[in-house]
């Protein structure tokens, strides 16, 4: 018989992907794969959330886990918009040539 | 139930499968392609839950981060027709890629040390896994809702109301 699976095995799965898209957020440069690695970070953190909550015999981490998945659709809606509005006044999406507003 | 050779094997194997197409989101060079990679990311992470005994979070997952969010994103990438803009010209910035990946590698070995080094904190709540079962998740999860977490729901509501208006007046096209 194996030992059980610790909630440590299930942090260091959420550990791994959410350094992989942070370490998408920083080497991409395509808007939108910045954006797909930013949601797969906050589905890491919900990971964590939820093998807190299980081990803890507790529901806050999932209702916590709501509401990230409620600010997740939220910012999706808005911030394909503003890819889509980019697009069309610049045709481009590449976040190096965006740079209107740096000094 | 967590010590079994099955749920060793799912998770050795949805985990494995999880940081495989992670690493593929990040690779692949037409954005389609790291589009499917992250569906099939989210759906690992569901199958994580379920093996977590979250089975409303596990379906929620698979409807909105794998079913809504990601057919939204699809729809702009086809939109934007950005398989173009990808191959137009790649300005080489080996220095700050470099740079960036080892932030990425000391970030991640503060997240594994802050991991392994403290035993998981926290008093235990009073939801046991049977105790769930025996009161049904769905509504343990809709009955907190609705109790604890009224104040957080209704600005939950608000949230999603401006991201409505926010998408809408953004996507207007000017007079």
């Amino acid at each position: 018989m194996p030992a059980s699976v610790t909630p440590l095995y299930f942090f260091v799965v959420s550990a791994l992907i959410f350094a992989i898209g942070a370490a998408g957020v920083l080497i991409r440069r395509n808007a939108i794969v910045v954006f797909m690695c930013i949601e797969m970070m906050l589905s890491a953190v919900n990971l964590t959330f939820i093998a807190a909550a299980h081990y803890l015999n507790s529901l806050d981490g999932v209702l916590m886990v709501f509401f990230v998945m409620t600010v997740a659709a939220a910012e999706a809606a808005v911030g394909l918009g503003i890819f889509v509005l980019l697009f069309r006044g610049r045709k481009t999406i590449r976040v190096d040539e965006i740079n209107l507003l740096k000094w | 139930m967590t010590g079994s050779i099955f749920y060793w094997i799912a998770f050795v194997v949805t985990a494995l499968a999880a940081v495989f197409a992670a690493v593929m989101v990040i690779t692949r060079r037409n954005p389609i392609h790291s589009a499917m990679f992250l569906v099939l990311n989210f759906l690992c992470i569901a199958v994580l839950y379920l093996l977590l005994n979250a089975q409303f979070i596990a379906i929620i997952q698979v409807m909105i981060y794998a079913g809504a969010i990601m057919m939204l994103v699809i729809f702009v990438i086809m939109l934007l027709s950005v398989e173009e803009e990808e191959r137009r010209r790649k300005i080489p910035v080996p220095l700050a890629q470099m740079l960036g990946m080892v932030l990425v590698f000391i970030l991640f070995a503060q997240l594994i040390f802050g991991v392994v080094v403290k035993v998981l904190p926290g008093e235990q709540g009073e939801f046991s896994p049977e105790r769930i079962a025996e009161l049904g998740d769905v509504k343990t999860i809709a009955g907190l809702l609705f109790t604890k977490f009224l104040f957080p729901f209704e600005v939950a509501s608000i949230i999603l109301l401006v991201g409505i208006i926010g998408a809408v007046i953004l996507s207007k096209k000017e007079r």
